[in-house]
């Protein structure tokens, strides 16, 4: 079984999402039940901290374009922090630089929202 | 030196479930540690095994875990062989371009991601028809 783990908390009026352990097409649907719940709850500013993701697939990656422009629409966004640089490479690779925020701390990530709220 | 001369040849047998990823990629890994690959190629390597597996499960077995993937890793002259074989409905690329990403990210083609990764991670990607019902995906790693 591959080890990963979901957990989302709120930070003021952002949501974080902590992901951990190997995030592939087996535990992408465990992310994926974690954005339809923010986004029934109308919570779309979110940050996801990857601090303890070891391993991400294009599935993993998927579950992020599927879901940006439904927070973005809701002037809200994804934005991604705490990222180790063997995960960033594969982000890199695929073009996320270009559509995404990336920093290297969540609180950079929470106060971006804020300083634009 | 031994290591230049070493050589193997090993095969994991398995059901056609996402469940078994996890279990490829430490197959992987341990065959690409053994045969001397930094840390970070052991990475591209273990990242193109499962997204050349996630097709197959996705792509040739249409999520039916009753499908066996049979995957033969061969380690000879510097050059790491993993070839990915199925029998499930014939996938043929022809030739696919690379995809513009910024226009991926706009229409949200989520699928075909992994292909460009296993091109982009690997030096060598090959699809072939190996009979009516079998199909196999090689893809190359040579130790630099």
């Amino acid at each position: 079984m591959a080890d990963f783990n979901v957990n989302v908390r709120g930070v003021g009026s952002v949501s974080v999402i902590d992901v951990k352990g190997y995030l592939d097409a087996h535990t992408a649907p465990e992310l994926e039940n974690a954005f339809n719940k923010l986004i029934n709850d109308a919570k779309f500013q979110v940050v996801v901290n990857f601090n303890d993701l070891s391993y991400i697939s294009s599935a993993g990656l998927g579950v992020f374009m599927a879901y940006v422009e439904t927070m973005r629409d809701n002037s809200g966004d994804i934005k991604f922090s705490n990222m180790k640089d063997n995960v960033y490479n594969i982000f890199d690779l695929l073009g996320f630089p270009m559509l995404y925020e990336f920093f290297d701390q969540e609180t950079e990530a929470v106060n971006k929202f804020n300083d634009k709220g | 030196m031994n290591v230049i001369n070493k050589k193997f040849e090993r095969e994991l047998i398995v059901k056609s479930s996402t469940d078994n990823l996890s279990i490829i990629r430490e197959f992987t890994k341990t065959a690409a540690v053994e045969s001397g690959f930094s840390d970070e190629t052991v990475g591209k390597i273990i990242l193109a095994v499962d997204e050349a597996c996630t097709n197959v499960i996705k792509h040739a077995y249409k999520y039916s875990p009753e499908g066996e993937i049979l995957i033969t890793i061969n380690f000879e002259n510097q050059k790491f062989t993993i070839s990915i074989t199925d029998e499930g409905t014939r996938f043929n690329p022809g030739n696919v371009p690379d995809p513009d990403l910024k226009e991926y990210h706009k229409q949200k083609r989520i699928g075909g991601l992994g292909m460009f990764l296993m091109k982009k991670l690997m030096d060598d990607v090959k699809y072939i028809n190996l009979s009516e019902n079998k199909n196999q995906v090689v893809l190359v790693k040579y130790i630099s």
